[in-house]
């Protein structure tokens, strides 16, 4: 096998590039998009629960009543938004999706309470199962504090006990921008390095080029890697302007030494065009590439951790995810952005983005004069 | 207009769309892979959290206290520290998501009723879960401590609240997604499909042809239309049948309604894609519209995982001209809730409007190119 030739490279490198930005609307889309898409996911994936609307029916209408429904709204978990004397309303609010939430103190509530046994109503809109889920928790919550106050205070329970005093690190708020917007920066470099790539052997191959290119004395090494290198450039140009607004506007922190992810980066873009060289490989016409790129995309964000904890998946789940290159860059973005660790700890990850990296190229490369043949 | 020459146009269309075969299976194959990763691969239900232990009072309340973390299913302990250091490094790696510290003082506080504090860590990064530990946790606690300090004699909190689910009883991730997914597999088949159906043409050059034609850009769009409506609804029954049959998802409502519903979202999606197609006539820019101007907004701005609720006022806004927000909450409706037309009138009427506006866009679209 000869060596490539850098000059031969330079050549294809430079008309790569004109291709690319010949068109003024895909250089704009190229790194316009990336931007409008990080502002949209950033704010968009916001999962805290606060202000959760609430409609409330209060048949007792005491003043345990309102101190109960006050103890609700201190918390700045819910938010009264409808109250009516009627259940029907409350199934109307919650049919409308106008409520998620539904609170129904009985009547006698104030001297049930009184007495040592009442329970109030909590009506959750299952069809919101993640939201439902946790405004439960923190119902129960309150309510379970409102009661041993309660029982304190009437001598049933004796003082003492045990408080919990939780202190949450690196995120002392708990918000969940400050996790999802690290691995949007992830998700976005990767859909731009499959767009750019999966379609970049095929729509030769569309044009009726690949067989000038193919008849070149260019080797496939030289042609695979002159149509990785720019996009490689593209792809670290918009993760430095992403990972810049994820700073400066979202305000996430960066804890680690920003090399360290640079050179995470490197090895996840790598994996990403490898991937979209495959695919472009792999397929016949541009319509098959973007469709294929969607069929590796997708389930590569699923399985990631991204939203979906990777610890609560199956277990046959858990083990596809280590196949899968963003899974290993968001926990490397993840933890450089937010618990400044460094590749004392994170080594196995990059090991495992370089192994992805080097092994699909591999492949892109074997199938490569397949896909002439095609 | 012409039946003929647009069904002539359908034909066509369908013809190269056979030819491209693998395209085809594609559109199938996809809505089934996502159908089984959401509702086998994912789950918000969180269980068996990882957690580590700092126990600096090594007495027998202490180890009952965390007896009582691993004993309540939520937890799993994986870890005894001797350091508060130690902590640091647990966290740090990811190894645990919470760490409980009880000082060496708990004991005798506890027994002279001085009230006594334990300390948990939390892994704050992941705010979702950290938020759920954080509820467990103080839910065990708290149910630990009032068994210890009322020291065998039975203890009734005066209030409790009793939990009822309306829609989807047992709160599982997959009834809530399967619904929405059906809305994000439409977008995505529109934006794949019909986005590339006439920047195809220019590319190849034979929209120079079909303009020489005697057809009327109205059927030009509508006869491109019909096979990919005709798709789309097979993905809808398809994402429906998997969804019920093998997930159990429940189905309340009326199927003709959705279907029509379906109907009209497919109509405009299908003509935003055709008219994204024909104003950039170039394929690989018309992947990169489609996917922001179809896939992203029906994917966060439509409430199928994100609640809109939460969002900044101005997404908030934004999200009323993606029609996908309004073919979820249809989708959620009919088969969750249970609910007809008198609750859906508004979101039936919203897809009106796009489906109109769509097919709009793609013939003027057309006007102005072929002129």
């Amino acid at each position: 096998m000869t060596l490539p030739s850098p000059m031969r490279i330079r050549e294809m490198v430079r008309k790569e590039f004109r291709q690319l930005f010949r068109d003024p609307r895909t250089r704009a889309v190229i790194f316009v998009a990336p931007v409008i898409q990080l502002l949209m996911f950033g704010y968009a994936v916001n999962t805290d629960i606060r202000e959760t609307a609430t409609f409330l029916i209060d048949h007792d209408r005491t003043l345990e009543s309102r101190k109960l429904v006050d103890a609700f709204r201190a918390t700045g978990y819910f938010e009264v938004v409808g109250r009516s004397e009627r259940p029907l309303d409350l199934v109307r609010a919650l049919d409308h999706g106008d409520a998620l939430v539904g609170i129904e103190i009985p009547k006698g509530f104030a001297r049930d309470l009184a007495a040592g046994g009442t329970s109030i109503q909590l009506i959750l809109d299952g069809a919101e199962s993640n939201s439902a889920t946790v405004a439960q928790g923190y119902a129960q919550r309150i309510v379970q504090r409102f009661a041993l106050e309660r029982a304190r205070q009437r001598g049933a329970l004796p003082s003492g006990g045990i408080e919990l005093r939780t202190r949450a690190w690196y995120n002392p708020n708990l918000e969940s921008r400050v996790y999802n917007v690290p691995a949007v920066v992830g998700v976005i470099i990767m859909l731009m390095c499959l767009l750019l790539t999966s379609l970049a052997v095929v729509r030769e191959r569309e044009f009726g080029t690949l067989d000038q290119l193919v008849v070149s004395p260019l080797t496939h090494q030289e042609l695979m890697l002159s149509k990785t290198l720019p996009v490689a450039v593209v792809g670290v140009i918009d993760l430095t302007a992403i990972a810049l607004i994820a700073v400066f506007w979202f305000d996430i922190p960066i804890r680690g030494f920003p090399p360290t992810l640079f050179l995470a980066a490197l090895l996840y873009i790598l994996s990403g065009l490898a991937v979209g060289l495959l695919i472009s490989t792999i397929s016949r016409t541009q319509q098959e590439a973007f469709m294929s790129m969607f069929l590796f995309l997708q389930p590569a964000i699923i399985l990631s951790g991204f939203f979906y904890p990777i610890e609560s998946m199956p277990s046959v789940f858990r083990w596809v995810t280590l196949l899968n290159p963003v899974r290993h860059f968001l926990e490397i973005i993840r933890a450089v952005f937010l618990k400044g660790e460094g590749l004392a700890t994170l080594w196995p990850q990059y090991v495992a983005l370089a192994i992805i990296a080097v092994a699909v190229l591999r492949l892109a490369v074997a199938r490569f004069p397949k896909s002439i043949a095609a | 207009m012409s039946l003929t020459r647009l069904l002539a146009i359908s034909r066509k269309e369908l013809l190269q769309l056979r030819r491209d075969a693998r395209s085809l299976y594609l559109a199938f194959i996809l809505p089934l892979v996502l159908l089984v990763l959401f509702g086998y691969a994912i789950s918000f239900d969180i269980r068996n959290i990882r957690m580590a232990v700092l126990d600096q009072s090594r007495t027998p309340e202490s180890r009952e206290l965390i007896e009582s973390f691993a004993g309540s299913g939520y937890f799993s302990v994986v870890e005894h520290l001797e350091t508060p250091a130690d902590a640091d490094r647990a966290l740090g790696s990811s190894a645990v998501r919470l760490v409980l510290i009880v000082p060496p003082t708990f004991s005798a506080d506890l027994a002279a009723g001085r009230g006594a504090i334990v300390q948990a860590l939390l892994d704050g990064a992941d705010a979702n879960s950290a938020t759920i530990a954080q509820n467990y946790a103080e839910a065990i606690v708290s149910g630990y401590s009032t068994r210890a300090v009322a020291r065998g004699r039975r203890v009734t909190l005066p209030v409790t609240a009793e939990s009822r689910v309306w829609y989807n009883e047992t709160l599982e991730s997959r009834n809530m997604i399967v619904p929405g997914l059906i809305a994000v597999i439409m977008s995505i088949i529109a934006a794949m499909l019909t986005a590339l159906t006439i920047a195809r043409e220019w590319e190849r050059g034979t929209m120079e042809q079909l303009a020489a034609t005697p057809v009327h850009r109205l059927e030009i769009v509508i006869g491109k239309l019909v096979p990919y409506v005709a798709i789309g609804l097979f993905d809808v029954a398809l994402a429906l049948s998997v969804g019920v049959v093998l997930f159990g998802v429940p189905f309340r409502g009326n199927l003709l309604l959705l279907g029509l519903l379906s109907l009209l979202f497919l109509i405009g999606s299908l003509g935003l894609g055709i008219f994204i197609s024909a104003a950039v006539k170039s394929q690989v820019l018309a992947t990169q519209v489609a996917m922001l101007a179809t896939f992203l907004p029906a994917l966060l701005l439509s409430g199928f995982i994100f609640t809109l609720a939460t969002m900044p006022i101005v997404l908030q806004g934004l999200s009323y001209v993606v029609s996908a927000r309004y073919y979820v909450a249809v989708t959620k409706g009919i088969l969750l809730k249970g609910v007809g037309a008198s609750v859906l009138w508004q979101d039936a009427l919203a897809m009106v409007v796009f489906a109109v506006a769509g097919l709009a866009m793609a013939i003027g679209v057309f006007r102005k190119e072929l002129a």
